[in-house]
């Protein structure tokens, strides 16, 4: 009689585990705010951070009580964590709705895989919306000739800021060759204060130095070659140039020191700026917004000064070309349900580039990509450095896009950690190269 | 896991002849299953899956493709996964060396009865309650050179480059894991010495023998299976280090903090690389199953043997 009592209180027990045991093994698959909502609305990811946060959540706030049948849920992701999450997510099926990202590379893996829409034909119904925007934004946004994303916020050039205080108190002037860097940084090494400030360990912030450098030195066409996958194309004597100026910039103390445990995404580079213990900071111009934010009354008082990259003599490029990210973009998942995918274009044309957005990017100093915004540009009260990013946008002759971007992610990631490594001196510019050329095709 | 081990051959010395003890196998064999099926899902399937993955080419967002032994060869003969294998290695030996003599120590005075030691053992527990992406972002805005704790308290020697130096990094990260780990070993300790009886003590004390010598002669022989518990969870657990890691360093400086599960993670869900990812991962899998086995093998054949016989 025992035995069976046993075993049916074994077997009810497991009886009873079981459904746990399933709901555990389900539930990771459906903890995400994944795409399986049958109803009417779309889920979005989207970056923390200031002043972006509070302008998207803005915008859906207007946007959900019009159209309670089309509601944008939001979820915010620091930037790093975000550029993981979003593949993972998508490769696992579990992307939200929309899709935000910074087009190039990374939107061409998701478009070969058929994870996003073809945008192209919702395009053409909506010629108005099409030609709102500036029409250079369209490039990063196409994979194979169709239009994958929309693209939207802002043009986020890389600038070079400056401290106008601490430039005052040394009684310099702001670089427009690269001998000026050389001998700003001997300056401001001897008043003690850290010419540079970089926030190495996020490594894509070093990255910009090397893509103005090259551009500089060897113009467009270097990267081009790279970015089509030429054989060789990282061989060029522009890419050992550029690294070994980047190295006699490390070596004579440019950058502050412990650059590389420094992070972008704890606005500490920033920090440095604007409290004086650094005099420069090559960045993106999102940070004007940031900085205007945290520092203090120190962008209010124009305190903060900016120039475009200075120039390298003997360097083939055009120093009004520009580097950065010609606007951020959206996209589609195609695992998303029709009516999500109805919300979500919906949002697109109504909700995410209205006058109130377009206001709310200007009055936290970031150029929108749309077209006629010179009035507003020039009723605000950071005229002077929208105008600035305005015509860097308008009259650039090539506006490179972020190479991390632009590549490959198997590429992209190559090259940071190369990057960390040229500037911790623990490779040779030729190594590099080396290092970079074996990726090309990747 | 050394339980489940050691009863299966006292089982099997005992007379199975008769009839309640085989009654008794077929119900803990039904007993087994929940605990089969955990296994099964959550370990044994996700490692067939690894393991099919080192031999496909994925990117992680498209199709699975075949790729043969190509993943092997080209993860074989790239310098990164030495350079990981070398820092996994470097960082379970010199966090044994740290951890387990201030572990155990600590282990042996909170042992002790004295009613000042639970209040101490309590402040020892703390970083135990921590997780440790918590810890990481803690240290790393602590240490940092512009902003960090050596500004705020006026210490320029703290004022160090902390993560941004190669060497400084890595010993850095030792230091934190060793923060973190040796509260949970400390206890592991605690609960090892309170099992010794006193009985041996007394013995020793009418002996004439002191308390280094007690310490050396009975405390430590009689926690020779503690000490390899101990150590396989530390080494084992060694493999894994990759949170507390990840979000301190990154792997960087450069690669210089970049341990083998570090490796992992970035090559198959930075770089897209989803097939020698898996290829590390089997790798992985490989060392810790040959170190745990090494581990128990320590014990000594007489493992079942009491270290009580007499008392």
């Amino acid at each position: 009689m025992k035995q069976p009592q046993t075993s049916r209180r074994s077997f009810l027990a497991l009886a009873a585990l079981t459904p746990f045991a399933v709901a555990a093994t389900s539930a990771c698959g459906t903890s995400g705010p994944g795409a399986s909502s049958g109803g009417g609305g779309a889920s979005m990811w989207y970056l923390s951070g200031e002043p972006n946060q509070t302008t998207m959540q803005k915008a859906v706030d207007a946007f959900n009580p019009a159209n309670s049948a089309d509601k944008i849920t939001v979820t915010y992701f620091q930037n790093d964590a975000y550029k993981t999450k979003i593949k993972t997510a998508i490769g696992a099926n579990q992307a939200p709705t929309i899709i935000y990202g910074w087009g190039g590379g990374g939107l061409k893996t998701y478009a070969e895989a058929n994870q996003v829409d073809d945008l192209t034909g919702w395009f053409d119904q909506n010629p108005d919306l099409k030609k709102k925007f500036f029409p250079s934004v369209f490039g990063a946004a196409t994979v194979n000739g169709k239009i994958y994303a929309l693209p939207n916020q802002y043009i986020a050039p890389i600038v070079l800021f400056y401290n106008k205080d601490l430039f005052q108190k040394a009684g310099v002037q702001p670089p427009q060759t690269w001998d000026d860097i050389m001998s700003l940084v001997k300056t401001f090494n001897d008043m003690g204060v850290a010419p540079f400030s970089l926030g190495g360990q996020s490594r894509w912030t070093s990255m910009m130095w090397l893509e103005y450098l090259l551009d500089r030195i060897g113009g467009p066409e270097v990267f081009n070659a790279i970015f089509e996958g030429k054989p060789n194309a990282w061989m060029d004597p522009a890419v050992i140039q550029t690294g070994t100026k980047i190295q006699e910039l490390v070596s004579a103390d440019g950058f502050i020191k412990g650059f590389s445990s420094i992070t972008a995404d704890s606005q500490a580079d920033q920090a440095l700026l604007f409290s004086g213990k650094a005099a420069m900071m090559l960045h993106g111009s999102w940070t004007y917004g940031a900085m205007k934010k945290a520092g203090q009354n120190f962008v209010q008082n124009g305190k903060l000064g900016f120039v475009p990259f200075p120039t390298v003599a003997g360097g083939k490029g055009d120093p009004k070309n520009g580097v950065g990210n010609p606007a951020q973009y959206m996209s589609i998942s195609s695992k998303a349900s029709d009516k999500e995918k109805e919300s979500a274009k919906k949002f697109f044309k109504d909700g995410i580039l209205t006058d109130t957005v377009i206001d709310a990017y200007i009055n936290s100093g970031s150029v929108p990509i749309v077209n006629g915004i010179e009035n507003k540009l020039n009723m605000s009260e950071d005229k002077e450095f929208l105008n600035f990013v305005y015509g860097m946008a308008k009259n650039a002759p090539n506006f490179q896009q972020s190479w991390d971007q632009a590549l490959s992610p198997t590429a992209a990631e190559a090259l940071l950690n190369n990057i960390d490594q040229l500037f911790l001196k623990s490779i040779t510019p030729q190594q590099f190269a080396e290092n970079m050329n074996a990726t090309l095709g990747k | 896991m050394s339980n489940a081990v050691s009863t299966a051959p006292r089982a099997a010395v005992r007379p199975a002849s008769s009839k309640p003890t085989e009654q008794r196998k077929t119900a803990l064999a039904w007993l087994t299953l929940p605990a089969l099926f955990f296994f099964l899902v959550f370990a044994v399937v996700p490692l067939a899956g690894v393991l099919i993955l080192s031999f496909a080419s994925w990117d992680g967002i498209g199709a699975i493709g075949a790729a043969g032994l190509d993943n092997w060869f080209s993860v074989l003969a790239d310098p990164g996964l030495y350079n990981a294998l070398g820092l996994t290695f470097l960082i379970m030996i010199v966090s044994w060396l740290v951890q387990t003599p201030i572990s155990l120590l600590l282990g042996v005075f909170t042992a002790g009865s004295q009613r000042y030691r639970a209040a101490l053992a309590v402040l020892y527990f703390l970083p135990l309650l921590l997780s440790s992406a918590a810890v990481a972002i803690a240290f790393k805005a602590l240490l940092d050179p512009n902003f960090g704790l050596a500004t705020g308290l006026g210490l320029p020697f703290l004022a160090q480059d902390w993560l941004g130096v190669p060497q400084l990094a890595l010993g850095l990260v030792i230091f934190v894991i060793a923060w973190q780990f040796v509260p949970f070993h400390t206890l592991i300790y605690q609960g090892g010495v309170r099992q010794i009886p006193k009985s041996l003590y007394e013995a020793a004390q009418i002996d004439g023998a002191g308390t280094i010598k007690q310490f050396f002669h009975i405390t430590l022989p009689q926690l020779k299976y503690t000490i390899i518990t101990s150590s396989t969870l530390m080494v084992v657990g060694s493999l894994t280090y990759f949170d507390l890691i990840f979000v301190l360093t990154g792997g960087g400086p450069g690669n210089s903090t970049r341990i083998l599960a570090l490796d992992m993670y970035l090559r198959g869900f930075r770089a897209n690389l989803m097939g020698p990812a898996s290829v590390i991962a089997v790798i992985l899998v490989i060392i810790g199953l040959a170190l745990a086995l090494f581990l128990q093998r320590l014990g000594g054949k007489d493992k079942q043997g009491s270290q009580l016989e007499g008392l």
